[in-house]
């Protein structure tokens, strides 16, 4: 619980992995991957599709072991699944059997959180992400972005100090994801766990990080940290701030000049 | 607006008119053709003959308690052979070393005719209601066997990458997601096993019986009661319906999140 209060340390050192295809190839998907992810940090990975982002939070989440390298969280090594993370993925991977309280209730009864303290719980994250109305509802009566909100509170239910988010808004709408992301900053700054969030769009990264961390295409390495100087708390409003629009065109050049087909022209 | 009014008020016209007269087209055709044709009575008997016969036979209180027989033998060959097809299934797809085990016998075993074992199972178990619901038993098991497997296999990997993510145990892996996500696979299975069932109870009493409806149907054949055959086919045609009835009533309260005919699309 004191992990909680503020975000844990991610750290990565020297992270590498690679796959065997099933033509027996040996493809490197992420290439000597060094970087701190500091406690109560918002950072975003950026990169190209098929650069291996995910692959990064599955490491650090101790899903898929790394080839080479270490992860640490807080103090501990990561060597496998842990409990203080909170998962997001691009789906919002729901139980549609279940409604909406009974999936965000879900991870306290793996954990074993006593019954009425999670109800509790429960109705205020629902509260939190603004669904507190639909804690009856089934998954299947709900828009997308309702859902992924539903996600989103039950990755907070067991109160994990990190939160690892797989390009969570990335099958949504345009506008549903502008809204989203405000709605995210929000839940952080009540909630100051330590995010790290996958996307390939760079005006999202830029609304959202404090720093943001650019991959190159395969491997993946990391090419670049890059801070991002706009002050919080951020709203839909400072999309159209003058500096906001230069971080995203100077992230964007950067992109650009990057080689994304070194593969096929070497 | 003005259409969607017009159907609806046409669903008499539309839904049950046409049952309605194909019913009476087949019932009307029955009755005549034979007379018409000059088919012997005793081949093809007239409704009115049938009718007569199904009312012999529910006064007399003989349909009644071969009907219990039957369904007493179908339905607990199904419960244990669906039930064993679900554990299995389970089974097989949670541990390895049970799959190579015993997955080839159970593939040589799915193209063996099932109703040629009744002898057999007459031979051991006697010809009481326990041959009967071993049959109907192990024709119900392998429908369900099948499309469980493919229930506990179809999931979502990102589902089973939460569990593992929470650390979750296996039993509760397969508690939370598993089993409901198989659900609804399960029940095509047990959509097929519940009309099997009755096919095997009823070979085991064609084999050698002292009740069932089966017994009847081979009495009333030894003595040319081709009407009470007829009777006893309706009382089977109306318990093998009421018996489907039952499990897409229990598919849709248990599977309430999935529509059917999706599901049943979404299977091979």
């Amino acid at each position: 619980m004191s992990d909680a209060e503020r975000g844990a340390e991610i750290a990565l050192r020297a992270v590498s992995k690679s796959f065997v295809t099933r033509s027996g190839e040996d493809v490197e998907a992420l290439a000597d991957i060094t970087c701190t992810i500091r406690s109560s940090e918002f950072v975003c990975i950026v990169g190209a599709s098929g650069c291996g982002k995910s692959t990064i939070l599955r490491i650090i989440a101790g899903l898929v072991p790394p080839s080479a390298g270490q992860v640490t969280i807080g103090s501990a090594p990561v060597t496998g699944p842990r409990r203080d993370i909170g998962l997001v993925f691009q789906s919002p991977v729901l139980l549609p059997w279940r409604n909406v309280m009974r999936n965000v209730l879900m991870p306290a009864e793996v954990v074993g959180l006593p019954r009425a303290q999670a109800k509790e719980r429960a109705e205020e994250l629902l509260e939190l992400v603004g669904l507190e109305q639909f804690a009856n509802k089934l998954p299947a009566e709900l828009s997308g972005g309702m859902r992924q909100r539903v996600a989103i509170a039950r990755a907070l239910m067991h109160d994990p100090a990190t939160l690892l988010m797989d390009e969570p808004f990335g099958a949504l709408d345009a506008m549903t994801r502008d809204a989203m992301n405000v709605e995210l900053l929000r839940i952080w700054q009540r909630q100051r766990k330590t995010v790290a969030l996958v996307t390939h769009a760079i005006e999202e990264a830029v609304f959202l990080a404090d720093r943001i961390l650019v991959i190159s295409p395969r491997p993946g390495r990391l090419m670049d940290t890059v801070k991002v100087d706009l002050p919080r708390p951020r709203g839909a409003r400072t999309r159209s701030e003058p500096a906001f629009v230069h971080q995203v065109a100077a992230l964007r050049n950067r992109f650009e000049a990057m080689p994304m087909h070194q593969e096929t022209v070497q | 607006m003005k259409r969607r009014r017009r159907l609806q008020h046409s669903t008499f016209a539309s839904r049950i008119l046409p049952p309605l007269l194909t019913g009476i087209a087949i019932l009307l055709l029955w009755e005549s053709l034979p007379r018409l044709f000059g088919v012997s009575q005793l081949l093809i008997p007239a409704v009115s003959l049938v009718v007569h016969a199904l009312w012999n036979g529910i006064a007399s209180g003989v349909i009644q308690d071969a009907l219990v027989v039957t369904l007493f033998e179908a339905l607990s060959g199904f419960m244990l052979g669906s039930g064993f097809g679900i554990l299995l299934a389970a089974l097989i797809t949670r541990s390895e070393v049970a799959e190579r085990a015993l997955v080839p016998y159970l593939v040589s075993l799915q193209s063996v005719p099932k109703v040629a074992m009744a002898p057999l199972l007459v031979v051991w178990l006697g010809f009481g209601v326990s041959s009967k619901i071993a049959i109907a038993g192990i024709i119900s098991f392998f429908p369900v066997l099948i499309s469980s497997i493919i229930g506990f296999t179809t999931v979502e990997s990102e589902k089973l990458e939460l569990m593992r993510s929470l650390c979750a145990s296996r039993w509760q892996t397969f508690r939370i997601v598993l089993f409901p996500n198989a659900l609804p696979f399960v029940f095509t299975g047990l959509n097929v096993a519940v009309v099997f069932c009755v096919t095997g109870a009823l070979v085991g009493e064609f084999v050698g019986a002292t009740e069932g409806l089966g017994v009847l149907l081979m009495q009333m054949n030894f003595n040319m009661d081709i009407s009470g055959m007829f009777s006893v086919l309706i009382v089977l045609a109306c318990m093998g319906g009421s018996l489907h009835a039952l499990i897409r009533f229990l598919h849709r309260k248990l599977v309430f999140w999935a529509e059917p005919e999706k599901i049943e699309q979404g299977t091979p």
